[in-house]
């Protein structure tokens, strides 16, 4: 079976600074595929180069097979692919309803509908409610965005993922910031959307990480140095010292 | 009905009904200036969609004010003295000429958005300043047209079963086409494609992480947003029967940017407000002194530091953040 997503030889640079190098990751239909590493190590440069907001200097990125290298990052998003960023990115002065129903409306297509009004279009709204729903945000439909938690932002960001209907969900560090409590609140509702997505993950918290995926990258200085189960992960002598070691004081 | 939407309405019913008052109890100079406010609303309203709605700084408004005239002018001088014939505008019917005006201003609006939208910022608001200039230079330049000193319409539109000859009847039509503006805004404004422009305005990369191209989205609104200026402009053009370069000045598209931000951006009423503050300011600080220029300036940086959601915000506070 031709793996969901496939990247070979992926490089990128910044002036100096190498942040993608000779990267090649495949992550296969349904699996939640984890990428771990310590900070500065390339993980977001990484996404944004599958998302298509950056390319990469060579390489190749498939997706379903097909060569999405240079495509364009809202043609990519059409194609089945979204993401989820490290720092909150909502439109604050929207409602969180009407953030949602933007990505619920996007999926949907005629955007370019000039003359109905959005928000008296039912089945926009109502699938955007029960996303909120689905998130524990329902009650908090009607509200500026900005009025938010942090916590709450994290959510919405998942529910307006879910809205795409995407096969592929990037998420950057969706825990980052969360405290204790929303922290297993978000493990909880990333384990419920297991499986229905192909879901790459990029998170520091090391308990979330083993308890939801199905494999795990290790991303060293933008090089994946060892991929396998969590149990093979956990007793690998390299990533201990590469990374695990130092940054966790050991699992 | 929230105290927005009162204030559209009284603020639209006091000027459908205070200038034909006017006019008809001997102040024929009070329905001139209502008109003329009427006319800049109009380019107020469209310049919302990009600059409110679409947070798309644009500060070359007034190239398409010159524009629109100069489509209603340009067919009026040849109809009088000759010359292109051959496609057939040399007339003074309004059925050709506005249409005329609405089209070439959407055209340029397309043409010079596709460059202007591919910068940010700053460089956005420089590059729309720098292509109302080339219009500016390109007509100074032809002599035919009167370069500098201007051109004067010797006959205004023709429609059919008004005459834009009566005050009266050309305050009417600018008013029915503030309406129609309003409600075309509106219409846009709350629909799917508004939603994307106001998202991106907020958050341009959520929405292209979406999977909405909002560089096209961006683009047609500037498009839609300079042809009903150019309608504007053509009304502008029978109202003043004279045009001249200086009204694409820079300066001029300042003016219609502060109509924007001093009545309040993203509101229905605002730009008409503050295209009504900024008539009778300037008419009250000219009358006053010379150098009205200076008050009437400072007065604006005020309203914009201070006056958060511009006369809309203030006439309407009570109702809070909504
Ligand atoms: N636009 C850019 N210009 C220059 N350098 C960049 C740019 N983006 C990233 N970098 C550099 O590339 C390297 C990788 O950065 P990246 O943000 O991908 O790391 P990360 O693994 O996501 O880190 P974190 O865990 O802190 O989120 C860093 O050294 C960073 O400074
Ligand atoms: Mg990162």
């Amino acid at each position: 079976m031709t793996p969901v997503l496939e990247t070979r030889r992926l490089m990128k640079s910044f002036g100096g600074i190498i942040a993608t190098n000779d990267l090649s990751l495949s992550v296969t239909k349904g699996e939640l595929h984890a990428i771990i590493g310590p900070n500065g190590a390339g993980k977001t440069t990484l996404i944004t180069q599958l998302c298509g907001t950056q390319t990469p200097d060579s390489g190749s990125i498939r997706f379903k097979g097909r060569d999405i290298t240079r495509m364009p990052a809202h043609r990519r998003a059409r194609l089945g692919i979204t993401r989820s960023f490290q720092i909150t990115s909502l439109i604050l002065e929207m409602s969180v309803l009407d953030n949602v129903a933007l990505a619920v409306q996007a999926r949907q297509g005629s955007s370019f509908d000039m003359i109905r009004p959005a928000r008296s279009i039912k089945a926009i709204r109502d699938r955007a409610m029960a996303l909120l729903a689905r998130v524990g945000l329902q009650d908090k439909a009607d509200m500026i965005t900005r009025a938010l938690s942090h916590g709450e932002h994290r959510h919405m960001e998942i529910a307006i993922a879910l809205a795409s209907e995407a096969e592929l969900m990037l998420l950057d560090e969706p825990m980052a910031g969360l405290g204790h409590e929303e922290s297993r609140a978000m493990v909880d509702l990333l384990k419920s959307i297991k499986g229905k997505h192909t879901i790459v993950l990029i998170e520091h918290d090391m308990d979330a990480v083993f308890a939801l995926a199905d494999r795990i990258s290790v991303l060293v200085y933008g090089h994946i140095i060892a991929t396998g189960a969590p149990a093979e992960i956990r007793g690998n002598k390299e990533v201990e010292a590469a990374y695990l070691g130092e940054e966790s004081g050991g699992l | 009905m929230t105290r927005r939407t009162l204030l559209t309405l009284v603020t639209m019913g006091l000027l459908a009904v205070l200038p034909p008052v006017f006019y008809l109890t001997g102040n024929p100079f009070y329905l001139d200036l209502a008109t003329r406010l009427t006319i800049l609303a109009i380019a107020a309203v469209s310049l919302n969609l990009i600059l409110g709605y679409g947070g798309l700084v644009s500060f070359g408004h007034a190239a398409y004010l010159g524009l629109g005239a100069y489509a209603v002018g340009i067919p009026a001088h040849h109809w009088l003295y000759g010359g292109l014939e051959g496609i057939g505008l040399n007339t003074t019917s309004g059925l050709v000429q506005i249409p005329l005006a609405v089209a070439v201003c959407a055209l340029f609006a397309l043409v010079t958005g596709a460059i202007c939208l591919r910068t940010k910022g700053v460089y956005f608001i420089m590059i729309t300043m720098a292509f109302a200039q080339m219009v500016y230079y390109a007509i100074v330049s032809i002599e035919e047209y009167g370069g500098d000193d201007g051109l004067v319409i010797d006959s205004r539109s023709e429609l059919p079963g008004i005459s834009l000859d009566d005050p009266l009847q050309l305050f009417a039509l600018s008013y029915v086409g503030l309406v129609v503006a309003m409600g075309l805004v509106r219409m846009i404004v709350n629909s799917r494609f508004g939603m994307v422009l106001q998202g991106a305005k907020g958050n341009n990369e959520r929405v292209v992480m979406l999977g909405l191209n909002t560089y096209a989205f961006r683009l047609t609104a500037y498009v839609v947003s300079g042809a009903i200026a150019g309608f504007a402009g053509a009304l502008l053009g029978n109202f003043t029967t004279f045009i001249s370069p200086e009204m694409m000045d820079w300066t001029r598209s300042g003016e219609l940017m502060f109509m924007v931000i001093l009545g309040g951006a993203t509101t229905s009423a605002g730009p008409v407000l503050g295209a009504a503050a900024f008539i009778l300011l300037e008419e009250a600080l000219s009358s006053l002194t010379v150098y009205w220029h200076l008050p009437f300036g400072l007065l604006l940086i005020a309203v914009v530091l201070f006056g958060k959601g511009g006369l809309v915000g203030l006439l309407s506070r009570r109702e809070g953040g909504k």
